[in-house]
């Protein structure tokens, strides 16, 4: 073998051991899987979300995050429940927040970890069976749940 | 026993959306860092946050790796009556933590 040769298949040695060619692919469809099994064969509508979430955010492990849901909140029309998916958390899909008519107000906050740019999607699911979401893209300079951040 | 803070008006009037906050000191291990051997820490976290009022539950959410540390969580509920509001917090390695806070409705 070349000299060029073989320092060339080193380099793509090195290359794929670090992170397999189509990891944006993989990364889509771990997110696609996790929303699917969530709203199943339903449609995802976007509007009537709404999130409050630094869109420039210093340091990925706190984050303050709101989600709020325009809906009457009564028995016959509310929010079930609340669902978030940070596109780059190791878990996309974090579990829901039940609400229904004793709330009086679809607003849930919290202070959440994201791992890495990319968007936040919070889904809520409304009591006639509909979806609806709103999809915000954030940029994360200090990465959560890695100290040394994804690649 | 860990320290947690709840915040609820002490007075609403009958009907109203009242704001509950809660916190909880809690470090929310996610079991995805590593120490500086290279060994996972493990996961050790707040499983959930279940809220009562006078004995009804009112709010439940489910905690996740991807709450942030000292988890604050916001959420409104109806002022129906006075009372007490019950909190519980339930989480990995026997994690329990309690909170009850009165409200006046009038």
């Amino acid at each position: 073998m070349k000299r060029r040769a073989f320092l060339l298949l080193g380099v793509a040695g090195v290359a794929h051991a670090q992170l397999p060619p189509n990891i944006q692919e993989i990364r889509k469809q771990a997110l696609d899987e996790a929303i699917r099994k969530v709203v199943g064969e339903a449609q995802v509508r976007p509007g009537r979300v709404k999130i409050d979430v630094p869109p420039l955010i210093d340091n990925g492990n706190t984050v303050p995050l709101a989600v709020e849901v325009e809906s009457p909140m009564t028995q016959a029309d509310h929010v079930k429940a609340v669902h978030t998916f940070p596109e780059r958390n190791p878990q996309p899909s974090v579990p829901p927040v039940p609400l229904g008519p004793r709330a009086g107000k679809a607003r849930v906050a919290t202070r959440a970890g994201i791992a890495d740019t990319g968007a936040v999607t919070p889904i809520a699911q409304m009591s006639d069976g509909s979806f609806w979401s709103e999809s915000v893209r954030v940029i994360v300079t200090l990465s959560a749940c890695l100290e040394d951040g994804l690649i | 026993m860990a320290r947690v803070v709840v915040n609820v008006p002490a007075e609403a009037k009958k009907g109203e959306v009242i704001e509950i906050r809660t916190l909880a000191g809690h470090p929310m291990e996610t079991g995805f860092r590593r120490t500086q051997l290279g060994e996972l820490i493990p996961r050790d976290i707040i499983r959930t946050l279940v809220c009562t009022y006078n004995g009804v539950e009112i709010f439940r959410a489910d905690l996740h790796p991807a709450v942030a540390a000292n988890p604050l969580i916001t959420f409104h509920t109806v002022a129906t009556e006075s009372g007490t509001l019950e909190f519980r917090w339930t989480g990995d390695n026997g994690f329990s933590a309690t909170q009850s806070a009165t409200i006046k409705v009038v």
